[in-house]
């Protein structure tokens, strides 16, 4: 069989990410220091693994409803409510996924007509782009600029849409820049997209961990809430990423459409799961509270001494990573990184993996112990010392 | 202040740098004030957490309720006194419930403690009844969990 000739084209085209490369040379060390993965160092707060080892005692293995369990849905109502001052009918506007990640793809699957333009603010999370591909659709990707502290402008914007744009991905806060996007920005946003049709995707999985400032959601402006589809989930303001709980929150129509898709796709997002959710969102936010509060002293602790040592980064006010400059160095920023690994035993992310606009930056994730964070820090500065001695500038 | 001292008891290996720029003060400010907290003996000392029974095989800890007849003039600290000075007493509270002192203490071996209880202890003036309990096993101290690291799948996702 020539599978090449069976298999759909636009899933050939579609590249692995460069970054299994580093993964293979981490995985066989045994003493790195890992600042590269995304992912809370936290393990799930006990009462809400609690809770869905009681849903498992008593017996709840079932399927839920499609759209998933209603008092999952009323407390997450309640809580996009209380934390973000959104208003969505728990019966209609909300749908429970599998992960953030599941949203992001119903949401294009739901929108897009083939030929469609996506637009997609980069360095951004890889998602978009391939997703917005299988849905048919065409990703337009908008570098944004360190000037900007990675926000993205109206004047950006403008240039980007054209006759086909059906949507814009709004990243924020910004997995791997750190950047947010306040109400000012926003309302600039809004003037562009006035007298359009285009839907906003507004992808939020960080939306609590946003320091110093609380985040604003498009949602949040009353001229974008009708255009906006709300992705959020509990990975990484609960600390759950392996038990995959995402929602999303939209116009009434648009949930219908997704419910349609994901009742086929995927049935209902996992029972336990939503068991361990429902403690989350009713008895969590505490734990919100405490883990931003660490994230944040590792934050101004990691910038601070990026700063010291020659690594120029603006301070990122959402999410959990930095977003230094390398390009002091010369380097590309997988040639840094690579070099980085193997001589100093320290994994960093090259900027460049996160699409156009990543190249010379390198995504440094801080959900990791102040300590490996310190000997980060000792590393890079070698690292950085015996660079500029063998360039000459020593 | 307090987000400096939660860092530390976190971890107290940290640097003074370290420290400051975790909480956001100045390295000159942050040494100023743990110097005064050490003064004001809120920081009373600077320990590691050690899983004794890897290493002694042989050493026990015991809690013992102590039931004391207290004086009328300095009322349970005297006599409080008398007895958390011996080194083998590694903590030491005043409850409230069924007895009065609870001291956890801790020797070489079992008869070490029974020694420590029978001779010292019980004879102290002013206490009228002990009960020891051994402590078996722990299982988590000062929030640090003493068991074995588990092996981990190490897979690396790109997220």
């Amino acid at each position: 069989m020539n599978y090449d000739q069976i298999l759909n084209q636009k899933i050939q085209d579609i590249k692995p990410s460069g970054i299994r490369k580093f993964f293979d040379i981490l995985e066989e060390m045994t003493d790195a220091i890992s600042l590269g993965i995304g992912e809370p160092d936290f393990v799930t707060p006990w009462h809400i693994r609690d809770a869905g080892i009681l849903s498992l005692e008593r017996g709840h293995t079932k399927y839920t409803s499609n759209a998933g369990m209603l008092q999952l849905r009323r407390e997450i109502a309640n809580y996009m409510n209380r934390r973000f001052d959104l208003q969505y009918d728990y019966t209609s506007q909300i749908l429970v996924t599998v992960g953030g990640s599941e949203a992001i793809d119903l949401s294009l699957r739901v929108l897009l007509e083939p030929g469609d333009e996506v637009i997609v603010p980069v360095p951004s999370f890889v998602c978009y782009g391939p997703l917005t591909t299988m849905a048919g659709g065409v990703p337009v990707y908008v570098e944004l600029k360190a000037e900007n502290e990675f926000r993205l402008t109206p004047e950006e914007l403008r240039a980007a849409i054209t006759p086909k744009t059906k949507a814009l991905v709004l990243p924020f806060p910004c997995n791997p820049t750190g950047g947010v996007m306040e109400r000012r920005d926003l309302e600039g946003i809004a003037e562009v997209l006035r007298d359009t049709d285009i839907m906003i995707l507004s992808d939020e999985i960080y939306a609590e961990l946003t320091y110093g400032q609380r985040h604003v959601s498009p949602a949040n402006l009353t001229e974008l809430y009708d255009r906006t589809v709300v992705v959020n989930g509990f990975s990484k303001s609960h600390a759950m990423t392996g038990w995959r709980m995402g929602y999303v929150c939209a116009p009434k129509p648009i949930i219908g459409a997704m419910v349609k898709l994901h009742q086929f796709g995927i049935m209902s997002a996992p029972t336990t799961s939503q068991y361990a959710a429902v403690e989350a969102v009713r008895n969590g936010d505490r734990d919100i509270q405490h883990m931003r509060e660490e994230y944040d002293r590792r934050r101004r602790y990691l910038v601070d001494n990026l700063n010291r040592i020659g690594l120029s980064c603006f301070e990122p006010k959402g999410a959990f990573y930095v977003f230094p400059s390398i390009q002091s160095t010369g380097l590309t920023s997988d040639v840094f990184c690579e070099r980085f690994l193997r001589e100093e035993r320290v994994a960093v992310i090259p900027g460049s993996a996160f699409g156009p606009g990543g190249e010379g930056y390198v995504r440094i994730c801080y959900a990791s112990s102040m300590k490996d964070i310190a000997e980060a820090i000792r590393r890079m500065d070698n690292f950085l010392v015996k660079l500029r001695e063998e360039q000459g500038r020593g | 202040m307090e987000e400096l001292l939660e860092l530390l008891e976190q971890d107290c290996t940290l640097s003074t740098e370290q420290l400051a720029s975790a909480v956001g003060m100045s390295a000159e400010k942050a040494e100023e004030t743990i110097k005064e907290l050490e003064d004001q003996r809120v920081i009373l000392g600077y320990q590691a957490v050690i899983d004794w029974s890897q290493i002694r095989k042989d050493s026990v800890t015991a809690l013992i309720e102590v039931k004391v007849t207290p004086q009328s003039i300095s009322g349970f600290d005297r006599i409080a006194e008398r007895i958390y000075q011996y080194d083998e007493v590694e903590s030491m509270y005043l409850m409230s419930g069924a007895f009065d002192l609870a001291v956890i203490v801790t020797g070489d071996n079992l008869r070490a403690v029974a020694q420590f209880v029978g001779e010292r202890l019980s004879t102290i003036e002013g206490v009228t009844s002990v009960a020891t309990h051994f402590i078996l096993r722990k299982y988590k101290e000062k929030h640090l969990v003493l068991r074995p690291q588990e092996p981990e799948e190490r897979e690396y996702i790109f997220t």
